[in-house]
């Protein structure tokens, strides 16, 4: 077990996405990953979800304190609904948007901690769902919209409002998607996507 | 969804309600900071409140998408200069781990000690701000002239008084200078025997009581449920502090107590970072001793250094005000794709408008400052 131990082993740490397209074959890689040096309690975290969810949910990577899903725009407010209510995890650190105009989306990334619970402490859990992407942004009125986790975890309120005013995303059923950082004659590109270009740069 | 729907507060067209006065303070005021705060006051007592940051947004997180690793350092500091190691201290891990480099042992035991010299800079200023808000003027001298004493053993460090960047992927930018040990060691004992006798005329001074204790009260389930961090969530009871639960460098090697206090009124709130300035007085002693006598300090890199390829970090550090994380999205290139600051001031903000309404306008600053809130910070 130890002798083979090495390649998985090193497959898992450098994470991230080299490898996101595999309803599939996850099972199965799982599978052979179990009796290898994953982290046993991280592993614990993302089989539970595995379990509920199925391939509605990816693992996007399982390492030291930290563990890492990908849900869709359909399923994540569920998935955050199980997170908090079964998981433990109580409150939201910081909510970002990521641009990426080649996947012609944008993703929105939620890391989420517990005081609750002790065991938790250690642990951030990254939650990132992906929203369309429009080339001439009109925010809040094209399809460039997620749920809102704000009705499950509170503490996102001023993230999402940052992330809407930044990059564009609507949060459905925010109860405020006013601005807060920008002025209020801003009338360009939202600033955090890449096509808006800082002068001379 | 119309144009007045994303208007900030205040410049949407309201109707006059003659009971009800809206009152902006802000965000020129002395008891704002740069921040507006939209508040709405029947008589003598607050019934709505609705913060308004963003007038000290400087794009940070847009300005680190164009430098490379090293080079973000000086301007990632910015958003508090008086704490600029622990507000650096994420992205420096963060980028350590990208860049796939190790850090010397003695760099580490550098870190904790700047990192604890900063927080205690950064506190005894927020103190000071805090004496003057509440019209102590004494608790605005004592504090502004007693965080000399560490700014000069900073400046020995690094050679700057604010605005360290001292903190660099791979270690530390310099060694500490010859015979640092024992200044150190006298200057943080004198600076804790100083700090201590703020208690008879702050602390236990009955006026501060009576205007603090019982104002702004945030319970236990509420702090945790609006993600509050740092001093506030310490003084609403939640045992919770990264340099224990989650220590970092060599925070796991040294004894740290976290000050907790139940109350979550105001004065609670201004007691812990009181609290936490003599537990950084005990870590700098600790790291003193245990810090390895020689050695190198810094890993050296390239001007423009390769990273490992794609990879995502979230680190996060107990800064002065709470937990400070960075997370690092990384595309391969020498710039980060993404960097986001998710800072202690941004997320104690939404505990305000909720802890204000219900108080008396009177006790506006008390409970604003207790926050621990730094606008500057939660802009980036």
């Amino acid at each position: 077990m130890s002798s083979d131990s090495e390649k998985p082993a090193a497959e898992a740490k450098p994470e991230e996405k080299t490898t996101p397209p595999k309803p599939a074959p996850k099972p199965a890689a799982k599978a052979e990953e179990k009796p290898v040096e994953l982290p046993a309690f991280e592993k614990g975290i993302s089989d539970k979800l595995i379990e509920k969810f199925g391939d509605k949910i990816e693992v996007d990577f399982v390492k030291e304190d930290r563990v890492g899903i990908k849900a869709s725009k359909e399923s994540v407010h569920d998935v955050a609904q199980f997170i908090r209510d079964d998981l433990h995890y109580d409150h939201a650190e910081s909510v970002t948007g990521v641009d990426f105009p080649a996947d012609n989306e944008i993703e929105v990334v939620y890391h989420l901690g517990s005081y609750t619970e002790s065991s938790l402490a250690r642990q951030v859990l990254t939650l990132s769902t992906r929203a369309p992407r429009e080339s001439t942004p009109i925010p809040g009125q094209d399809s460039t919209k997620l749920p809102s986790l704000r009705d499950i975890f509170y503490s996102v309120e001023f993230g999402e409002r940052e992330v809407f005013e930044m990059l564009g995303v609507y949060f459905d059923g925010h109860p405020d998607n006013r601005r807060l950082l920008l002025p209020e004659d801003w009338a360009d590109l939202p600033p955090l996507r890449k096509d808006f270009a800082i002068k001379g740069r | 969804m119309t144009m007045t729907d994303i208007m900030p507060p205040g410049l949407a067209l309201k109707k006059v309600d003659e009971r009800i006065m809206t009152l902006n303070v802000g965000p020129q005021h002395p008891g704002s900071g740069h921040m507006r705060i939209v508040v709405q006051i029947d008589g003598d007592y607050i019934v709505a409140c609705d913060p308004d940051p963003g007038y000290v947004h400087r794009g940070e997180e847009k300005m680190a998408e164009y430098r490379n690793y090293i080079t973000n350092v000086p301007h990632l500091e910015r958003p508090v200069i008086h704490d600029s190691c622990n507000v650096l201290y994420p992205y420096v891990l963060g980028a350590e781990e990208i860049l796939g480099i190790e850090v010397p042992e003695r760099a580490k035991y550098v870190r904790v000690i700047c990192s604890e010299l900063n927080r205690c800079i950064y506190t005894m200023y927020w103190l000071a701000i805090y004496g003057i808000f509440l019209g102590h003027s004494t608790m605005f001298m004592w504090p502004a002239g007693d965080r000399e004493l560490l700014i000069d053993l900073m400046e020995k460090v690094s050679g700057a008084r604010v605005t360290h960047a001292h903190f660099i992927p791979g270690g530390v930018r310099n060694d500490l200078p010859a015979n640092f040990e024992d200044v150190c060691l006298r200057q943080v004992n004198y600076f804790e025997k100083r700090i201590k006798e703020y208690a008879a005329v702050f602390y236990d001074n009955p006026i501060l009581i009576s205007r603090t204790q019982d104002t702004g009260v945030l319970s236990r389930e509420n702090a945790i449920r609006y993600g509050t961090t740092g001093s506030v969530l310490r003084a609403s009871g939640v045992d919770y502090d990264l340099r224990v639960k989650a220590p970092y460098d060599v925070y796991d090697e040294l004894d740290v107590h976290t000050n907790v206090m139940k109350e979550g009124d105001s004065y609670a709130r201004s007691k812990v970072p009181w609290l936490d300035m003599m537990e950084s007085c005990n870590i700098i002693r600790q790291a003193l001793q245990k810090m390895p006598k020689s050695g190198s300090v810094r890993t050296k890199l390239k001007p423009n250094p390769k990273t490992k390829g794609p990879a995502t970090v979230y680190k996060r550090v107990e800064s002065g005000r709470g937990s400070l994380g960075c997370y690092i999205v990384s595309d391969g290139k020498t710039e980060p794709y993404r960097v986001k600051m998710s800072v202690p001031s941004f997320r104690n903000l939404l505990a305000m408008p909720n802890l204000l309404i219900g108080e008396k306008l009177g006790n506006m600053p008390s409970v604003y400052w207790s926050l621990n809130y730094w606008p500057v910070e939660a802009d980036r």
